[in-house]
């Protein structure tokens, strides 16, 4: 994903001169092509992220508009009052960009889990907050950010993640990856979406034919873009980060109001019991209870419990 | 154009009667800084009250936003904002917050929480690097916020990229939020820790005014290297009964105090 997102970004950056990329001492093997091409729109700010975030509201003010470049927590928690008052209150188009989204980089420890961020970034309220399934919605992101500059979080895969859907979409509305004919549909964002199509083809076996969204844009929602969600009696929420203040959080609070007797949600995030623990992005999901056979279990039981 | 002297003069009277009159906070530190407002504003910074947001301006930015009212007075004094909003400080729907607002004309970034102006402004300094433009930056710190680790990163990082244009002024007042500076997190010696991360330095009396403009009309003091005006002050300084007190980062001027402070200013209610 992130190699999708550099590539996208030197495309975007040949036609718009205000698109700067400033690296936080992260990127090795994926920022230099852009580095070589802009090297007047490129800074290595160094292991600073405060400073980093601070440096890139200043060039935004000054008209550019920055993507700030680091991995996990680091440019987002290690740096929130930077992007709460800096770029969010003076309403200044950085767009940060965070690699190793949920457990990517499981084995490297709680340090590199971030299953909290999208909670602590959506409260700033006035930011747009991005989360692709795959290398297409990636590169459908940062166009998408090019030309629409203002306070933003992207939140990225690592590497190697496979291509989930040709669908295109251009607002980050829920996408329907997988139709279904039942009453019941999944949710998800991030690449989780590879295990939710799973769990789809699992209930598929036992006849519980599932639709399937991806919902690249988690922050602002309107009611304009659940409108799509609003026909399922059931919704299944899936995403790589706990529970508190992610995906289902956001969906509940939009839809909530409007949502029709009978009509019910369920949150399938990750477990708490995944904290400190350490092993393979898979390994860990598993653990945290977003493997395939996890997520197709969680909803046959709710759904045969109804 | 009024003079620097009547100009600081100007920024402690309005400064004094606009935190008496929204019953506010934090006087000592916007004393203690009058004088270099005072220069910058009357001689130094090339802005256009016309025109705020002038492409070539200087960018001035207050990184010890609590100190607002002395910026808001250089402001009004300059054209700005009239001087009769100043009477709106801080009061219910001013924009004149109580923490320096770029909603004001004239104001470049909101601060409040230290440790963000200096980043900031080193981000706007590197973009004149790179838009090849002759705009400088002068960022105004105090010596508590100093303690804050976002500045050190900043400090390690503009001289990396030869930012020159750009100005770090410390309000070197002795005394942060809870006492001295000398017992809560000593900054000495705070001119050779700036030379060891590649500043050109400068120590002054930070009111005396020959040596404030001295200083800053001969910015970079170094080319390639970004320049720190150490500028020894008085919290407080021009009133006598709120100098060097730790009591005037918080305290109220009562009716009384503020004539009495007033009066030591030469003017009338």
């Amino acid at each position: 994903m992130r190699t999708a997102f550099i590539e996208q970004l030197i495309i975007d950056a040949r036609i718009n001169p205000r698109i700067f990329l400033v690296v936080g001492d992260l990127g090795y093997s994926v920022v230099e092509p852009f580095a070589n091409e802009f090297p007047n729109r490129f800074l290595n700010a160094g292991v600073a992220e405060q400073n980093m975030t601070g440096v890139a509201a200043g060039l935004a003010a000054e008209g550019y508009h920055v993507f700030t470049y680091s991995i996990g927590n680091f440019p987002t928690l290690r740096c929130l009052e930077q992007i709460r008052n800096d770029v969010v209150y003076h309403g200044l188009p950085v767009t940060v960009v965070a690699v190793g989204a949920g457990l990517a980089y499981g084995s490297l420890g709680h340090s590199h889990h971030a299953i909290q961020d999208i909670a602590i970034m959506r409260s700033l309220g006035e930011i747009g907050i991005w989360t692709p399934s795959d290398p297409g919605e990636a590169r459908a992101c940062v166009k998408h950010l090019s030309v629409n500059p203002r306070p933003s979080y992207l939140r990225l895969g690592k590497a190697g993640e496979p291509k989930l859907h040709e669908i295109v979409w251009d607002n980050g509305s829920p996408l329907q990856i997988r139709g279904g004919d039942s009453d019941l549909a999944i949710v998800a964002c991030g690449s989780i979406l590879e295990n939710a199509l799973k769990a789809a083809d699992l209930l598929d076996r036992i006849g519980i034919r599932v639709t399937v969204f991806s919902c690249p844009k988690v922050h602002p929602l309107s009611i304009k873009d659940v409108s799509v969600l609003a026909g399922f009696r059931r919704l299944a929420v899936v995403e790589e980060h706990l529970e508190s203040g992610g995906l289902f959080s956001a969906l509940h609070e939009k839809m909530h109001r409007t949502m029709r007797e009978g009509q019910l949600m369920l949150s399938i995030a990750l477990s708490s019991s995944v904290l400190g623990r350490v092993g393979s992005q898979s390994y860990l999901r598993e653990i945290g209870g977003l493997g395939p056979d996890s997520i197709a279990a969680k909803i046959f039981e709710w759904k045969s419990s109804l | 154009m009024i003079s620097t002297i009547e100009m600081a003069r100007r920024i402690r009277v309005e400064s004094l009667k606009m935190v008496a009159r929204a019953r506010a906070s934090h006087i000592g530190g916007a004393l203690s800084m009058s004088d270099l407002l005072g220069v910058l504003y009357a001689k130094i910074l090339q802005v256009n009250p016309k025109d705020a947001e002038w492409q070539e301006r200087d960018r001035f930015i207050l990184s010890k936003g609590h100190s607002t009212v002395a910026v808001y007075a250089a402001l009004a004094l300059r054209g700005f904002i009239s001087p009769k909003e100043l009477e709106t400080y801080a009061q219910d729907g001013s924009r004149l917050m109580a923490h320096v607002s770029h909603k004001v004309p004239g104001v470049e970034f909101s601060t409040g929480s230290l440790g963000h102006g200096l980043p900031f402004g080193v981000g706007r300094a590197l973009a004149a690097k790179r838009l090849n433009r002759d705009w400088r930056v002068f960022v105004l710190l105090s010596d508590g916020e100093l303690n804050e680790g976002s500045n050190w990163e900043s400090i390690l990082f503009a001289p990396q990229h030869r930012l020159d244009n750009l100005v770090a002024i410390i309000d070197y007042n002795k005394i942060q939020s809870l006492g001295s500076v000398v017992d809560i997190m000593d900054l000495h010696p705070l001119a050779d820790k700036f030379r060891s991360f590649r500043w050109a330095v400068r120590e002054i009396d930070g009111h005396n005014h020959d040596e404030i403009l001295e200083a800053l009309t001969s910015v970079p003091w170094e080319t390639g290297r970004p320049s720190v005006l150490i500028a020894h002050t008085v919290k407080g300084k021009g009133v006598d009964f709120m100098e060097n007190l730790l009591q005037w980062h918080y305290s109220t001027p009562k009716p009384e105090q503020l004539e009495l402070a007033l009066a030591q200013l030469e003017i009338k209610i």
